[in-house]
């Protein structure tokens, strides 16, 4: 199953780091995550379900999007990119 | 007592208190290093909210019912998930800044403003919020467009005090906006105003007016003073019909005004230097009161820095007590100035604040 790690600065809102949650994509897996932490979704996703501007998302090291596909073992990484300040 | 200040910056929101000598400083801080952009307290039930504006984690909205000792946070006003694209080649909205918060009319009732233009409205005390369709679907909406950001925004909401359902919006860059029914029906006000950055056919138009703020006298509602983008003006008829004031020293480009609670000839403006140049006037700093309802000025600069000063005070950054004696104003090298004589004088708090967005007295 995958493995989701959340940025330190999400913290307050995010489970302790990693998580595992299954899904076949970035974007899947990351429900299964928002689906126990309801705000937490709104830390990551704006109203209209999109990543938010200043997060960045890797997959196994890589700069990914929420529709890219994941495999059994990816480590999807939740960061803060620096572009927001 | 003297009521504490509320003062939203850069680096979180600052509540700060008065002692016997008038002497302000620091008692709580919250929200840590993030941007508050607008606080409201409402008086019915003495609960604080404030809109928070994460880098890179979105628009936050908490409320407090021990003024700002503890915090619970609540969603925040947002857009439909699936809401169609605002025009051809835009994405589907999503709220980028909460700009006003104000009491309504029922218990519990709020509204808030957000860049870009929308109104929501919640009447649970914030725990949910929804959109105002009848506004966004306003076809006057389209000819909007960005003022200092880069959609347009609704900063001013302004319940008429007689009937809270009454409802007076400022929209950079959108114009005076005016609903008789708590926003189910709306009508454009403005007439009178001119937008000198407009090519001449279009300066009169009232869909593209830039009130950079507007404040309400609270025992004459319909007295109105605006800070608009190419002046300063006064309406008579609560917001339908402006008249563009003159005199005013130095100048009559700024963001800030303050209605006096009681009396309608007062007000007050913190004047810059101009559009193009966002400091004040020969590093001046100072604020501009009139008493008689427009006709005449004056400028007081007491205890204010000397010069050069580039201090820049916000649209929110200028509030009044409802004794109409006490002011205060927060700028954005972070100056925080009190005046216990309706502005003729100001005393520096103690604080070296974050640049300030947004204050307000907590009454």
């Amino acid at each position: 199953m995958p493995q989701v790690l959340f940025t330190a600065h999400l913290r307050r809102w995010a489970p302790p780091s990693p998580v595992e949650a299954a899904g076949d994509t970035v974007a899947a897996a990351l429900d299964q995550v928002f689906a126990q932490h309801p705000l937490l979704e709104t830390y990551v996703l704006d109203d209209q379900r999109r990543l938010r501007r200043h997060i960045a998302l890797f997959v196994d090291g890589e700069r990914a999007r929420l529709a890219d596909p994941v495999g059994p073992d990816a480590r999807i990484a939740v960061l803060q990119a620096l572009s927001g300040g | 007592m003297i009521s504490p200040l509320l003062v939203g910056t850069r680096k979180g929101l600052f509540v700060l208190e008065a002692d016997a000598t008038d002497q302000w400083t620091i008692r709580r801080h919250a929200f840590a290093g993030i941007p508050v952009t607008i606080t409201a307290l409402d008086p019915r039930d003495r609960t604080l909210y404030a809109g928070l504006n994460h880098g890179h984690f979105g628009v936050k909205l908490h409320r407090s019912e021990d003024l700002g000792a503890s915090w619970t946070e609540l969603p925040a006003p947002a857009f439909p998930a699936g809401f169609p694209a605002d025009g051809d080649g835009k994405l589907a909205p999503t709220v980028a800044m909460l700009w006003s918060l104000e009491p309504g009319a029922g218990p519990g009732e709020l509204w808030a403003g957000t860049i870009p233009g929308a109104l929501f409205h919640s009447t649970d005390r914030g725990d949910t919020w929804r959109l105002v369709d009848s506004l966004w679907h306003e076809d006057a909406r389209r000819l909007w467009f960005g003022g200092g950001y880069d959609a347009p925004g609704i900063h001013s909401i302004l319940p008429d005090p007689r009937d809270r359902r009454r409802l007076l919006l400022g929209v950079s860059c959108g114009g005076v906006w005016l609903s008789p029914d708590a926003g189910v029906h709306w009508e454009i006000g403005g007439a009178g105003l001119v937008a000198a950055y407009m090519p001449e056919e279009r300066q009169e138009d009232l869909a593209v007016q830039d009130p950079h703020r507007i404040a309400r006298c609270a025992g004459a509602p319909e007295r109105v003073w605006m800070q608009h983008h190419s002046g300063a003006f006064r309406s008579d008829d609560g917001g339908r019909n402006w008249i563009r004031l003159s005199g005013l020293p130095l100048s009559d480009f700024g963001f800030a005004v303050a209605a006096h609670p009681s009396d309608p000839d007062v007000a007050w403006f913190v004047p810059a230097e101009s559009d193009e140049n966002r400091i004040p006037t020969s590093g001046r700093l100072g604020v501009t009161r009139t008493r008689d309802g427009g006709r005449s000025f004056e400028r007081f600069e007491e205890g204010l820095p000397a010069p050069p000063a580039f201090d820049l005070v916000y649209r929110h950054g200028l509030a009044v007590a409802p004794d109409g004696r006490r002011l205060a104003m927060g700028s954005t090298t972070g100056g925080l100035w009190t005046s216990a004589d309706g502005g003729e004088s100001w005393r520096l708090a103690d604080a070296r604040l974050p640049p300030i967005a947004s204050l307000q007295f907590a009454v």
